[in-house]
């Protein structure tokens, strides 16, 4: 008996020192995110390229859209979350700890069109933008879009108005520049991933908001940048708060958020830029993690990984067509990544 | 397929349709199967096997029961916030605001039953006309091949449907409703600018997914219909067409609704293909023409990047509602087979 209680003990305590000294040794981890579809590509490709350099660490990340990313953060089931919106107040209050929101990338959204004949960049302003949207422009001839594009010649056609009909950051990132921009459309309708839209067909996805436009000739809607530009789609020149007409590229779209104010929790839309150089309608995509890790190992892969990110991984952004976060802004995330603790001291 | 139908007059004890049914050869019923009937009433009885096999089987069947209890339990509790802040009026406004929080469901229950009941308007005669000819009229080489067909269509996926539908279908639906406008175009049914995508778009594309399921399974029941019927319809001097018409259809009129049924269950929940040619925008409108939205596309536009607490519980009471409207469905076509049998004065259940 005696003997046996002995070898039990022994067997525990091997297996006991067994899972001790295994992380210790560098035993693999395996980082855990899911969430925002629109920054997947660029996660998955940091994954792979992290990998390659720290095998013992992979990442796993689940494309399974913001609210669900958000949801799986909140109840602690991923290592990370990725949202293209940022938390409101009532999901702040949902999460059971304090949640960071580390920007990671920049997106713009491209307006594109089918206008038969018209193969020059069109010129619109936030407010005849604002105003096809809320159905008070309904023909391509208007002179409120004729006045601001001289020698293009437009035909008398309807617009045909499409948005996306699934919720997304993509909308999201729109209708928040539509109500900072227009005062009449943040009282009727408002800013979220999916609103009450006034006119319009809704098209699910980027693929089907785009096949709207292509099907027919009339047609405006809103895409990511990206698939314009793999799909070559024509898109327009925006107005800007400082009164130029900027096309959406990877440069104005990271110009958007240099030069303004980023508060300390980067809960921000920088959507309408004051920066000259900006394009206006661009939105972050977040990484969510807690501020107090509660597993040292993972904890401190995953702050290496956003670190690597930030700074290696920014790299990569351009050739997927995201914009990465300007210099200054990573300089300011260095800091706020040092503030990530396991039991009260930090980590990096 | 239970409800594959056995709807003859008379005889209580007939063998699931689609036994004989594939066998072909319609065979007299009557005589062995009442012979085994009695064999096995005077077999002597093994009590706990017996016991043991009513016991296990009934178990997997309340298995059902419970996975519904427990369906419905999840659906009302994760829409308790929204049925308590809208209550009824849910199924009766037709605000669908998630930036105001405000939503209701009409226009959903109206895209969904619709679309549902255009596609069956357009997908039953073809179907029939399908079903009939290859179980009646087409030669035996032929049989084979198309039926073989027509059940591969049964099986591509909806998400192909729906690029082919906007592609495709799209435009040749915004013909079709140019023609309809200039000619049609005083009924409000016809009326409004042709965009292709829409109401009608949405019919359409679902008539061309349930059309496989309707006429796969009422071969199936056509087959089933014993020889001695259409023999005995032939003897009397009957043609061709009163033969299918009086004695084939009529005798597997149940069988045939069983069908419609599950075309409709399918058009009901169909959710992909629907969502790429509706133009999902919740509005009532007495337009084919119009964009329209149904129950199953606006949850899975909406679930995954859904907001707030009530955005959510909304959606699920979508669910509910999608639920209810089902059963609703379900239950008055089951009644119309049943007033069917009534009139018929036959013993067929569905």
């Amino acid at each position: 008996m005696n003997r046996h209680v002995r070898l039990l003990m022994a067997g525990v305590l091997a297996v006991a020192l067994a899972a001790g000294l295994a992380p210790a040794a560098g035993a693999a981890v395996t980082l855990n995110g899911a969430g925002s579809s629109f920054a997947a590509p660029m996660y998955y490709k940091w994954a792979d390229e992290y990998h390659k350099i720290h095998p013992d660490v992979s990442i796993n990340y689940q494309s399974v859209g913001s609210g669900a990313g958000i949801r799986q953060i909140t109840s602690g089931t991923v290592d990370f979350g990725g949202t293209d919106a940022f938390l409101t107040e009532e999901q702040i209050k949902a999460a059971p700890a304090e949640l960071l929101h580390i920007p990671t990338l920049l997106g713009a959204v491209a307006i594109s069109y089918n206008i038969p004949g018209v193969k020059t960049h069109l010129r619109l302003t936030p407010k005849v933008l604002a105003d096809i949207y809320l159905g008070k422009i309904t023909y391509w001839d208007a002179k409120e879009i004729t006045s601001l594009n001289p020698g293009v010649k437009l035909p008398h056609l309807p617009i045909f108005v499409a948005h996306r009909s699934d919720a997304s950051g993509t909308t999201n990132i729109f209708t928040n520049y539509l109500s900072k921009v227009s005062p009449e459309w943040d009282k009727k309708v408002g800013s979220g991933t999916s609103v009450n839209w006034p006119v319009g067909v809704g098209g699910k996805g980027n693929e089907g908001v785009s096949g709207v436009i292509k099907q027919n000739p009339g047609g405006i809607g809103y895409i990511e940048l990206a698939y314009a530009v793999t799909n070559k789609l024509p898109y327009a020149a925006l107005q800007n708060k400082a009164g130029r007409y900027v096309l959406p590229t990877i440069a104005s779209t990271s110009a958007a958020a240099a030069g303004v104010a980023i508060p300390a929790d980067y809960r921000v839309m920088v959507s309408d830029s004051p920066n000259p150089q900006a394009y206006p309608i661009v939105g972050f995509t977040w990484m969510l993690i807690y501020k107090n890790q509660t597993n040292k190992e993972r904890g401190d892969a995953l702050l290496k990984f956003i670190w690597w990110g930030l700074h290696d991984g920014e790299k990569m952004a351009s050739s997927l067509l995201y914009a990465p976060l300007p210099p200054s802004l990573v300089a300011s995330l260095e800091k706020t990544l040092k503030t990530v603790t396991y039991q009260g001291s930090p980590i990096l | 397929m239970s409800s594959s139908a056995t709807g003859i007059p008379g005889q209580g004890h007939h063998p699931p349709a689609g036994r004989t049914g594939s066998g072909g050869t319609g065979e007299q019923p009557g005589g062995p199967l009442a012979a085994g009937g009695l064999q096995f009433s005077s077999r002597p009885r093994r009590g706990l096997a017996d016991a043991l096999f009513k016991a296990v089987t009934g178990a997997f069947a309340s298995l059902i029961l419970v996975l519904v209890l427990l369906l419905v339990l999840e659906l009302v509790r994760s829409s308790w916030p929204s049925l308590k802040a809208f209550g009824w009026r849910f199924l009766v406004t037709q605000t669908w605001d998630p930036v105001r929080q405000q939503f209701g469901a009409l226009p959903f229950i109206f895209g969904t039953v619709v679309s549902s009941l255009l596609a069956l308007i357009l997908s039953v005669p073809v179907s029939l006309g399908i079903a009939i000819y290859l179980a009646e009229m087409a030669p035996h080489w032929l049989r084979g091949p198309v039926s073989f067909l027509v059940e591969l269509l049964a099986a591509i996926p909806s998400v192909i449907y729906g690029l082919w539908g906007i592609f495709v279908l799209v435009p040749l639906v915004r013909q079709l409703e140019v023609f309809l406008g200039t000619y049609l175009g005083f009924i409000p049914l016809f009326s409004g600018p042709p965009y292709g995508i829409g109401m009608l778009a949405a019919g359409i594309i679902l008539a061309i997914m349930i059309t496989p399921t309707i006429a796969a399974v009422s071969r199936d029941v056509i087959l089933a219909v014993p020889n001695s019927q259409r023999e005995a319809s032939l003897a009397l001097g009957a043609t061709r067409w009163e033969t299918i018409r009086n004695v084939v259809l009529e005798y597997a009129q149940s069988g045939i609704i069983g069908a419609i049924i599950l075309g409709l269950g399918r058009a009901l929940g169909e959710t992909m293909a629907v969502t790429m040619v509706i133009g999902n925008r919740p509005e009532i409108s007495a337009s084919l023409f119009s964009f329209a939205t149904s129950l199953t596309s606006v949850i899975a536009n909406e679930f995954n990047e859904s907001g707030g607490a009530l955005h959510i519980s909304a959606l699920v009471e979508l669910g509910l509602v999608l639920f209810l409207v089902t059963i609703v469905l379900n239950s008055l076509a089951r009644f119309l087979v049943w007033q069917v049998q009534q009139r018929n004065g036959g013993a067929a259940r569905v």
